[in-house]
């Protein structure tokens, strides 16, 4: 069984299917904004979204240009098999998924501003590692697009104004990204650790549904209180003024240093491209949020 | 609301009667321009070179599409709109230098690009963010490309639209700009915001 082979045909769906296919949820968020929403510039950009959304599955195309920063996360099985190889598989998959799909060549060597032209260079893609029990691994794609990514911040907040110093900060930063991350977005937010730390886990809790908040109910009222601040706005789809300007809000925590209160909010834009699969121990693939397409 | 279709090249007078809201579809000729591009045109301009087309009424579009190649045809494939807040550096003398009549892209723009928009005539016309096949829909042929060795994000690609839009008017030639409407609105309501957060001011 060449396990390699398996990866590598593997993180190659996981990317089309991430690339092309908005999750259920998403796509069902938007709608709901497009229902919701008054304003008549914000609705027709939330119509253009929709069908957008529609014709990229209809014509198996990119949602959008923009086919971001490719980022994987694995929850590597300590007893799987072949782990060693899993690395070369995805970057193998990258360039494969880059001249197939294709996707934009979005690696820029940042001394000598060559673009590496297949979405490979330094430490990308990048890859995420956690070692969980079991013989599967499973394999989740982020493609992450820039122009949320830009607005992406990390703060050391005072450590005395404790969660309403996070909350100031959260909305502080939604108001000044603006129109840039084109909102609706998704938020990541993340408390402690260290300045590292915090902006890791943020970022990772955009891979979650929206529809899934925190289980602590104390974390899922932060949530729901910095989402309903946040679409109180205005800014809308695209900026252009509206109701929704964020789709759904994540928080996530580590425990902190006393002197410390590191804090990271993590944008997604609507296009929040992901797609998980499950490689089993005897090589057959699970794929988890998307259906296979033969 | 005012829906209006125009033809490039777009005449100063047509580009005019734009006010901020109303919708532009366009058929003809845009020009795709992101950060090095902008640079590079404005440096052939101060060395006096030319630019490998004549951009005089015609729409700038900054956009890296995903475009791929069948024999020796390009085909854009995706091909939405990136932010523009990053061209605000060159915009100003791009639209007086080059004399283009739209700049399409998303995020919106500042101050200097809103006056330059005023005083030469231009407007921004806001594509959907992310709405990349919407846009590679309404690209019936790319004509030619310019400065690949940028990258093909970052490259002049030339297309040939039909239809190409809804282009929401968020900057018209008049000095209205939406997204610094949108944004002064925003920080007069920040107060209520951080009331209902239970913050004080």
């Amino acid at each position: 069984m060449d396990i390699a082979k398996i990866v590598e045909d593997a993180a190659f769906n996981l990317l089309r299917q991430a690339v092309i296919y908005l999750p259920d949820d998403v796509k069902q968020a938007l709608k709901k904004a497009y229902v919701e929403e008054t304003s008549e510039t914000g609705k027709t950009q939330l119509k253009a979204i929709l069908d957008n959304v529609e014709l990229a599955e209809k014509y198996e195309a990119p949602v959008c240009q923009d086919t971001g920063t490719i980022i994987f996360y694995v929850k590597a099985g300590a007893e799987a098999k072949d782990l060693d190889k899993l690395e070369n598989a995805v970057i193998n998959a990258t360039r494969k998924a880059t001249k197939e799909i294709p996707l934009r060549p979005n690696s820029v060597d940042p001394f000598t501003q060559k673009n590496s032209g297949d979405n490979t260079g330094r430490y990308i893609p990048f890859l995420h590692w956690e070692i969980v029990p079991g013989n599967s691994t499973e394999l989740t794609v982020m493609t992450k697009g820039g122009g949320s990514e830009n607005v992406c911040v990390s703060g050391m907040l005072v450590p005395g104004e404790g969660i309403n110093g996070l909350k100031k900060f959260a909305i502080d930063e939604v108001i000044k990204a603006g129109a840039q991350p084109c909102p609706p977005t998704i938020l990541g937010i993340a408390i402690g650790g260290g300045a590292d730390i915090a902006m890791k886990l943020a970022k990772k809790t955009l891979l979650k549904p929206l529809n899934e908040p925190n289980p602590n109910p104390e974390i899922a009222k932060l949530e729901k209180d910095i989402f309903e601040a946040a679409n109180m706005t205005g800014i809308g789809p695209m900026g252009l003024g509206g109701k929704t300007t964020v789709l759904g809000v994540h928080v996530d925590y580590a425990f902190r240093h006393p002197a410390s209160f590191p804090a990271a909010v993590a944008f997604n834009c609507w296009a929040a491209r992901r797609a998980s699969a499950r490689i089993n121990a005897d090589g057959t693939v699970e794929y988890l949020t998307h259906k296979m397409k033969k | 609301m005012v829906v209006y279709k125009f033809k490039t090249p777009i005449s100063e007078e047509d580009i005019r009667k734009l006010k901020v809201n109303d919708v532009l579809y366009i058929t003809g000729t845009i020009v795709t321009a992101r950060d090095q591009a902008h640079r590079r045109a404005l440096e052939f301009f101060k060395q006096g070179k030319p630019l490998p087309l004549n951009l005089e009424g015609l729409a700038v579009f900054h956009c890296g599409p995903v475009v791929s190649k069948e024999g020796d045809k390009w085909i854009a494939v995706a091909a939405g709109p990136t932010t523009s807040t990053r061209m605000d550096i060159f915009e100003d003398e791009f639209i007086k230098n080059f004399k283009v009549r739209v700049v399409i892209g998303k995020g919106g723009m500042g101050k200097k690009t809103t006056d330059a928009m005023s005083k030469y005539g231009a407007v921004y016309g806001a594509f959907t963010g992310g709405a990349a096949i919407l846009a590679a829909k309404a690209i019936k042929n790319i004509k030619g490309v310019e400065w690949l060795d940028l990258g093909t994000p970052e490259a002049l690609w030339i297309f040939e639209v039909e239809e190409f839009g809804p282009l929401a008017v968020a900057i018209d030639s008049h000095g209205n700009n939406i997204f610094t409407d949108i944004q002064r609105k925003v920080e007069e309501g920040k107060q209520k915001i951080y009331q209902k957060l239970g913050l004080s001011p």
